[in-house]
């Protein structure tokens, strides 16, 4: 396929990549509440029902933990369903046939049957998104063997691994930010896929390493840039696959650097980042020249009011605060500052919410 | 082997009597047999039995066409050999071996035969049954005229799982039967202390629209003739239905043994369940209609216990998985 170079936002590059999935392939079937709404779930979904028909891109009841069970009877029996959440927390209501079934269904039958299903997640952030519309919950789904899961961050890479998840013969959780969805880049035309499974280097650099999850590799991207003016080089890992999860890249990312920063959009107890600070001490302690940091939400739900939840979520700042420390450097008191004009829970300033 | 009737409706009168009660009285012998053996410590993993339970299985399966799914919970043996399921292969699963149903990866509480339409058995209550749903509502979509059979416990209409699924199966017409075993017990917990008393399990089905009826789960030849009008129904795509089928475990919830000494349920109330043995009163009343040929049915049975014993015999012989095999199937490939 030739691809034109082009700039899309992160939304249309997967409203692109779901319209073509639906074109090549009669089985696969979009399912979620909303999917066909006005709105077209931030405008990911726009208009497929139109082309598609309502018996490929389908409402749903209100039913988070039946309809997975019955979008995995439905990938058992010939299709190759999408189950779309308008939020991560809502999937947890489904935490029996995501983690139970669908992640053991190939092992545990002996591989006598494939599972292709998608459980599609956005997580929200900001504009009082508060405790229970905001959870980064990806580091439980990437516990369990038998699943896969992803987190794009460009659009490049959100229609390209969307288009592999939907062709993977295995359970695939697919992950969005909320905060990404406005975001440009270059998508090329035409069918593509992201394979699963490889990191992506977002910037290349040689003092410090720093690795980041989803929307996290934009403000480690602004940190690394802030750091450049400073003379420190930041390389940055952009963690798209967390299961299976890409070791090459980071451990030799490490043997040049010998400094590790990792961001995650999570909590940090027990979460991704320190898997990532795991596999570091196990397989490159010889090269770590610092002991590595974590910059992860506080230890407390996610708060509502603005002034809390500016206090709450980690930026660039603290992301470049973590690796002055992982440098020996002083700190610096102005890494914090939040420059005039900047609204902490918006994504970009043309956002008005409502979420 | 007891397979599924190619056209229930030809069989005449006695030959699907002769069947149900073949059915039923290999689902026993197969059970009794586990229960024996089960001393032996070589089948390691937990056991719900089905005996007194068979005429449920057996009504349900003869009712449905081998093309016909089904999936069930943790008590499945006698699903999946109602269903046609490869009884060897089953024997194999539960002793561990790599000849099992599910390479001995699944055991007792995992039984799968897709050859025979039985396309799985887990243990978490309540869960086969969306996935179910989901078999029904992919054979819609595709427009293919099979029906599926959820097979429940009563305890699993308390999930929230049965009532998403009964609703989305009723708002698409979906091509389903929930066949609901209703054996008063969920474990060790009855139904005064998980239901109120004046209302009826099927009654929750009726709720969500759907064609429910309730009866009695130990006769073979009622439960068919509900089964016949069910399967009827669902493929006609009139929307799924609902059976309620009253029934009893006569054995403990899990395990080979008996376990009324305990204290949760009566003696009485157990002993007039074995009053009503599903078995013996068909056979009965096949003897009373002069349907019932002794010598025949004695050469089913031996013959029943001649394929039981090779079960188990290829079982004790059949090597298990090898430790090497452990990541296999983790994930499938292209």
């Amino acid at each position: 396929m030739t691809s034109t170079p082009r700039e899309l936002t992160y939304a249309e590059a997967i409203r692109e990549g779901f319209a073509i999935a639906l074109e090549r392939d009669p089985r696969v079937l979009l399912m979620g509440l909303g999917v066909p709404d006005p709105k077209g779930f931030f405008g990911t979904t726009i208009d497929l029902q139109k082309q598609f028909g309502a018996d490929r891109v389908m409402d749903m009841p209100c039913a988070e933990n039946g309809m997975s069970g019955v979008m995995l009877g439905a990938a058992l029996n010939g299709l190759r369903p999408v189950l779309n959440h308008q939020r991560l927390d809502f999937a947890l209501l489904a935490m029996d046939p995501i983690c139970t079934q669908a992640a053991k269904w190939h092992y545990m039958f002996g591989g006598a049957m494939k599972l292709p299903v998608v459980f599609r997640m956005i997580i929200g952030r900001g504009w009082g998104q508060g405790p229970q519309h905001s959870q980064c919950l990806h580091s439980w789904f990437a516990h369990i063997p038998g699943l896969k899961v992803v987190m794009p961050t460009t659009p490049h890479d959100a229609k390209g691994l969307l288009i592999a998840a939907i062709e993977d013969d295995n359970p695939v959780v697919f992950i969005e930010h909320r905060w990404l969805h406005h975001i440009k880049g270059e998508v090329p035309a035409g069918h593509y896929t992201v394979p699963i499974g490889p990191a992506r280097l977002a910037r290349a650099g040689s003092d410090v390493t720093i690795v980041a999850f989803s929307y996290m590799v934009l403000e480690a991207l602004e940190a690394a840039q802030t750091l450049s003016e400073d003379g420190i080089d930041a390389e940055v890992i952009d963690i798209r696959s967390l299961r299976p999860l890409d070791q090459n890249l980071l451990l030799s990312s490490l043997r040049k650097t010998g400094r590790l920063v990792v961001a995650d959009t999570g909590w940090s107890t027990a979460g991704m980042a320190a898997e990532i600070i795991a596999i570091a001490s196990e397989s490159a302690f010889d090269s770590l020249r610092a002991a590595p940091r974590r910059v992860c939400f506080p230890d407390c739900p996610t708060p509502t009011s603005p002034s809390l939840s500016a206090e709450f979520y980690p930026r660039a700042g603290h992301i470049v605060a973590a690796v002055r420390a992982v440098l020996q450097r002083p700190p610096n008191d102005d890494d914090l500052l939040v420059p005039a004009g900047v609204e902490l829970d918006k994504p970009n300033p043309a956002f008005t919410g409502p979420f | 082997m007891v397979a599924a009737l190619e056209n229930p409706a030809a069989a005449t009168e006695t030959e699907l009597s002769v069947r149900l009660l073949e059915s039923m009285v290999r689902i026993r012998l197969v059970e009794e047999a586990i229960a024996d053996h089960y001393r032996d410590q070589q089948m390691r993993c937990p056991v719900h039995l089905s005996i007194g339970q068979e005429a449920a299985s057996a009504g349900v399966c003869a009712a449905l066409r081998a093309d016909d799914l089904a999936m069930s919970g943790h008590r499945s043996h006698a699903h999946y050999l109602a269903k046609g399921g490869d009884l060897t292969a089953m024997i194999a699963e539960i002793y561990g071996r790599v000849t099992g149903c599910c390479q001995g990866r699944g055991g007792s509480m995992h039984l799968v035969d897709l050859a025979a339409g039985f396309v799985g058995a887990v243990p978490i209550v309540g869960s086969t049954i969306p996935i179910a749903t989901g078999l029904a509502f992919a054979d819609r979509q595709l427009k293919r005229d099979r029906v599926t059979v959820a097979f429940l416990g009563e305890a699993a209409t308390e999930e929230g799982v049965f009532h998403e699924s009964a609703n989305f199966a009723s708002l698409h017409h979906l091509p389903i039967v929930f066949v609901c075993e209703n054996n008063l017990y969920s474990v060790y917990s009855p139904m005064e202390v998980r239901q109120p008393a004046h209302r009826e399990v099927f009654q929750l089905a009726a709720g969500h629209g759907i064609t429910a009826h309730q009866g009695d789960g130990n006769d073979p030849l009622a439960v068919h003739q509900l089964m016949c009008a069910a399967t009827d129904h669902a493929r006609s795509g009139r929307g799924p239905v609902f059976l309620e089928l009253k029934t009893y475990r006569w054995r403990e919830h899990c395990g080979p043994g008996f376990d009324n000494h305990i204290g949760y349920r009566k003696e009485a109330e157990y002993l007039a369940w074995r009053g009503r043995d599903p078995i013996a009163n068909f056979e009965f009343d096949l003897q009373q209609s002069g349907e019932f040929d002794a010598v025949l049915h004695a050469q089913f049975k031996d013959r029943v216990a001649t394929e039981i014993a090779a079960a188990f015999a290829a079982a004790q012989r059949a090597p298990y998985p090898a430790g090497s095999t452990l990541m296999d199937h983790v994930y499938s490939s292209p």
